[in-house]
């Protein structure tokens, strides 16, 4: 069992601490992976919004390259943790597969530079092949440092199971919950794991985008929980990065920890700060077995 | 004379377009839009729907009656942050989020969207990096935005800018692919393409176009 790796482009700037402790954890979990050479950008929804064609060409390109690469390394599976990057590659799938239309143009566009994909490659999300090819009980296996008190409220934003996911269900996914479960932490019960953080609202029209995480925050602290999980870049960057212009505009102070699952997954498997990329953090992870816990919501689940 | 005290302006069926519903319908399995029976249940899901300037269901139904000016001027299409909530509830299944993303491509390639807004306008630069570098740089992107945008705002930010300068979850290297001019040639090839077919596209297969 064996990964191709896309990273995507938050992975160098904001999203760093993912890559990091993703690649650590998959060191520890014994998984190789190997990162897709010379990749380029999914198109994400920026993109799409110009020239939706254009936009699966590029995800057609990399499609090209990992099969030109999986000659060697034999994966054809390729891991894919931005939210955006694996709905862009997923979307520009679907659409290579059911329109011939565009599968055509498409094939004359790579054709011009000497590239050809015959549909061999899957596009799969880090939370799938852990749950389902790695298994949770090898993650429990390798818990070392089981999380006591942390209280999790997972947070999966939209566009990994929505609409093109078959690994969870598109209302009430559970696939983190049950990773951090493994990891021996609380999981807290929430209704909007799935609901939009304002994607990059945030920076273009800030008003909108601050109300948009600022209810996350708040109802997930509400319920109680002491540390958010994302499987986004994008959303761990809205929701922890922001937290003071929030405090600001809405004069009341917000201060939730919000980590990447993977990190809470490296802490559980005893791997180093560093190696996780926690001093990235904005909002640092305390450790609750050495805090006064405050009284939690009614809506701990064990 | 029509906006006489706070009335909204009144649009005429003169006023209309009929061919636009077909324009936007000519995406794929965009034809589902003709099924909408107007029950609202795309702007109940959509978490921004109390800040745009028309509901999505308004905009199927603006699209549908050929309000073509009105859609692609708003910002309705640019506020949807692509979230599918709505396509995935809608009991038509209509594929809205792909309808807004149809009425952004128009809207640019018209020049008609919303100026003086941040959305478009990052849409814009985040297309022209990743034409020329084949990646995205998060840093020089938001320069460009504010800059293009709201100057103002880059001052604001700065305070954030410099703390994710040192995390190290920023730099100003600009990322970029070895190979360009593959990636180049790759998309050379798709530049006068469009997956919405124009009113001369649309006579020719036979639709009846005004």
């Amino acid at each position: 069992m064996n990964y191709l790796y896309y990273p995507g482009c938050s992975s160098s700037s904001t999203g760093r601490p993912y890559e990091e402790s993703l690649l650590e954890v998959f060191k520890k979990l014994d998984v190789p992976v190997s990162e897709l050479e010379d990749w380029n950008c999914c198109g994400a929804t920026a993109y799409m919004a110009i020239s939706e064609l254009k936009a699966f060409a590029l995800c057609a390109r990399n499609f090209a390259l990992a099969e030109r690469q999986s000659e060697s390394t034999g994966a054809t599976d390729m891991m894919v943790p931005c939210a955006a990057c694996y709905l862009g590659l997923n979307k520009a799938q679907r659409y290579l597969h059911d329109h011939a239309e565009i599968r055509e143009k498409v094939k004359d566009a790579l054709d011009a530079a000497g590239l050809e994909y015959q549909g061999r490659v899957r596009v799969r999300h880090p939370l799938d092949i852990i749950v389902n090819d790695i298994g949770i009980d090898r993650v429990t296996s390798l818990v070392s440092r089981p999380l006591e008190g942390y209280r999790v409220a997972c947070y999966y934003g939209c566009q990994i199971i929505r609409p093109y996911a078959d690994f969870d269900d598109q209302h009430n996914p559970t696939s983190m919950e049950r990773i951090i479960k493994a990891l021996g932490a609380e999981v807290v019960d929430w209704p909007l794991k799935t609901r939009c953080c304002g994607g990059s609202l945030t920076g273009t029209a800030q008003d909108l985008g601050l109300r948009l995480s600022k209810m996350l925050l708040d109802e997930a602290s509400r319920r109680g929980c002491n540390v958010v999980a994302t499987a986004c870049p994008l959303c761990q960057f809205n929701l922890e990065c922001y937290q003071p212009q929030i405090s600001r505009r809405f004069g009341k102070t917000v201060d939730v920890p919000v980590a990447f699952f993977t990190q809470l997954m490296g802490m559980a498997f005893g791997l180093g700060r560093r190696e996780l990329g926690l001093q990235r953090l904005f909002v640092p992870l305390r450790d609750p077995s050495r805090e006064k816990v405050a009284a939690g919501g009614s809506h701990v689940t064990k | 004379m029509d906006e006489w005290r706070g009335w909204p302006k009144i649009q005429f069926e003169s006023e209309m377009d009929p061919s636009f519903a077909d324009e936007i319908a000519s995406i794929p399995g965009g034809d589902k839009l003709f099924s909408c029976i107007q029950c609202g249940t795309c702007s109940g899901m959509c978490p921004l729907s109390p800040c745009m300037d028309y509901t999505p269901r308004q905009i199927i139904a603006m699209i549908r009656a050929g309000s073509r000016g009105k859609v692609l001027a708003s910002r309705t299409t640019w506020l949807c942050a692509s979230c599918y909530a709505c396509s995935v509830e809608c009991p038509k299944e209509i594929k809205i989020t792909d309808i807004m993303y149809a009425a952004k491509r128009l809207a640019i390639r018209e020049g008609a969207y919303p100026r003086h807004f941040g959305i478009p306008i990052l849409a814009n630069e985040f297309f022209k990096a990743v034409e020329k570098y084949g990646r995205s740089t998060e840093s020089w992107l938001t320069v460009w935005l504010f800059l293009k945008s709201d100057p103002i705002q880059f001052f604001k930010f700065a305070g954030l800018g410099a703390r994710l300068f040192l995390k190290g979850r920023i730099g100003a290297k600009r990322d970029s692919v070895k190979r360009r001019g593959e990636l180049r040639s790759v998309l050379k090839v798709l530049e006068k393409e469009h997956m919405i077919k124009s009113k001369r596209e649309l006579a020719s297969a036979g639709k009846e176009v005004v």
